[in-house]
């Protein structure tokens, strides 16, 4: 068997009397595509900060490709290229420099420059390769950012939050660029706020709250289990039917999304409109998406 | 490749950025103490030049040299670790090297070498313009050699722990200003301890910036207040308890890893 890109075992982290991380396991799998959600505070930047010896576990075991994060760090870093939140950059240097450096590093030298020009090309950073960190506009910043978390080829990359703040447009460029390495069987853990990204992208999904994770499964499964489909009803002036209500999802000028666990309910809700007498001016049926599941799980924020 | 070749590179990598650092910005980190200190040398021999004589046949302005050129090594060998490492955390760049392979004793040693390397360069090229103006003998050049390197190596050391300690640029500033400055200029800089009374004698024993004016100075004048041999002695126990606690430090991760 192989082992795994990330094992997590019985991880807890006190600050002081907050605990931020309350007994996680979890195990991702060499080449999966995973993503950690969350609302903020829930303890996701805390478990990437852990993997990445940035802090030290109160109590349990992290290991990075089968080599301990504190016990055997120098190996297990080597394994990981993480991306961190923040926009930070070294203002004395230029975007190659900074690669080169990062990759020195972790002890690669010119043999690595053809990896790091290739990393320069596929993040758009060619024309800026020259150019001092300082004066990259923020979309450039964060391409320089990934860059340097690639520079030493880690088998395992962790993002945290890369798309916070970028235009459509980078964003969609920067997916691309994630999807293929990928496909290049580079292991990806994400952290995101967009969830119809974590929706698009990733295999599996581990969804945590203060702390804890409160769900962990394939997203096609949370997505059966939990969610089903939304029926869209605009209704006019019309006051929905007491019946109905147990479903109600939301509801606001006319428009009621309705929940449905199984498809026979339409059924159901039309004969109670009928009864009603109550005019459907639209109606629209559609997947229910992470959105829903991570509303159900995570409740309202 | 193997662990010791990949470590080296690691290491080399890390001091190779510190010294471009400040060599970017050399008018700032180089040629500004250097003037500083040659407008120190021009008042107070101007002032001083005949008035005051500290050894017999050595004129003031050529006393003053050596201790000019050691108190800027010192400042600026603590300058280079403490304020890279307080801008890199108050930036947050730091974790760019905190995500890294790199064990502390890598850490440690790149950042004092680069320090040495700034302290040894403000060092020499203070005596190359000062030899432009006045004739300074060297009596022990092995002796000014090793108070250079050591000296630049104690106050990098010191530098580093300033650095991982200060959270912010104010506590840098006041480090510098209440503690370094004081040290620097009551160390015998501008004047023989002998000339001072027994009390302040006493206390300047106290203060290992003493030690390394002095044993600096005798590798020119192959005189001094006290033996090298003592001098060295002491220099050397003082960077090796800062070294520890540098190392203790970084391996517990205090301030730098939660």
């Amino acid at each position: 068997m192989t082992v795994p890109a990330i094992k997590i075992e019985q991880v807890h982290k006190h600050f002081g009397s907050l605990n931020a991380l309350n007994g996680i396991d979890l195990t991702i799998n060499q080449g999966e595509f995973f993503a950690l959600l969350g609302p903020n505070g829930a303890g996701k930047s805390t478990l990437i900060n852990i993997m990445a010896g940035l802090l030290k576990p109160t109590q349990g075991k992290v290991s990075v490709m089968g080599h301990d994060v504190v016990n055997d760090y120098q190996t297990a870093r080597m394994a990981l290229g993480v991306v961190p939140q923040e926009l930070v950059f070294d203002p004395f240097f230029n975007v190659r420099e900074m690669l080169r450096f990062q990759a020195g590093y972790f002890g690669r030298g010119r043999e690595n420059d053809a990896w790091v020009d290739e990393v320069i090309e596929s993040l758009g950073l060619t024309d800026k390769a020259y150019t001092n960190m300082r004066k990259l506009s923020g979309g450039m910043k964060r391409r320089a950012l990934i860059a340097q978390a690639l520079a030493h080829k880690p088998p395992v990359i962790v993002l945290d939050e890369p798309t916070a703040g970028v235009d459509v447009e980078l964003r969609q460029m920067l997916w691309g660029f994630i999807k293929k390495l990928n496909r290049d069987g580079h292991t990806i853990i994400l952290t995101t706020h967009y969830l119809e990204e974590a929706e698009t992208l990733c295999e599996r999904v581990a969804m945590m709250k203060q702390g804890e994770i409160v769900a962990l499964d394939t997203t096609a499964n949370l997505l059966n289990k939990l969610a089903g489909k939304n029926l869209r009803l605009k209704l006019g002036n019309a006051v929905l039917p007491a019946t109905l209500l147990s479903m109600l999802k939301s509801g606001e000028n006319g428009v009621f999304t309705l929940a449905l666990t199984e498809l026979n309910q339409v059924e159901f809700v039309l004969s109670e409109l009928r009864k009603a007498k109550i005019h459907i001016e639209d109606m629209q049926l559609f997947e229910a998406d992470l959105e829903d599941v991570f509303m159900s799980l995570v409740g309202g924020v | 490749m193997n662990l010791i070749n990949q470590e080296w590179r690691g290491t080399y990598t890390l001091f190779k950025k510190e010294v471009l650092r400040f060599w970017r910005v050399a008018f700032q980190t180089v040629a500004s103490p250097v003037l500083t200190a040659l407008l120190y040398l021009l008042i107070f021999s101007h002032v001083l030049e005949g008035h005051v004589q500290v050894y017999k046949n050595v004129p003031y302005t050529v006393f003053l040299i050596p201790g000019l050129i050691m108190m800027s090594l010192l400042q600026n060998a603590f300058a280079n670790s403490s304020s890279s490492l307080i801008q890199s955390k108050v930036m947050g760049n730091i974790i760019f090297i905190l995500l890294t392979p790199l064990t502390y004793l890598q850490f440690f040693i790149a950042f004092l070498a680069a320090a040495v390397v700034r302290g040894l360069a403000v060092g020499l090229t203070i005596y190359l313009v000062a030899i432009w103006f006045v004739d300074l003998p060297i009596a022990h050049p092995v002796w000014i050699f090793a108070f250079a390197l050591l000296g630049s190596a104690l106050l990098g050391t010191f530098g580093i722990i300033a650095g991982i300690w200060a959270d912010k640029f104010d506590q840098m500033a006041a480090f510098q200003n209440f503690v370094i400055m004081p040290l620097t200029f009551l160390s015998g800089v501008f004047y023989s301890i002998h000339s001072l009374p027994p009390f302040w004698q006493t206390v300047s024993k106290f203060n290992p910036f003493f030690y390394m004016i002095d044993g600096f100075r005798y590798g020119f004048f192959g005189k001094g207040d006290i033996s090298p041999w003592i001098s060295i002695a002491v220099v050397i126990a003082f960077l090796l308890v800062l070294a520890w606690v540098t190392l203790k430090m970084l391996k517990s991760g205090y301030k730098l890893r939660g």
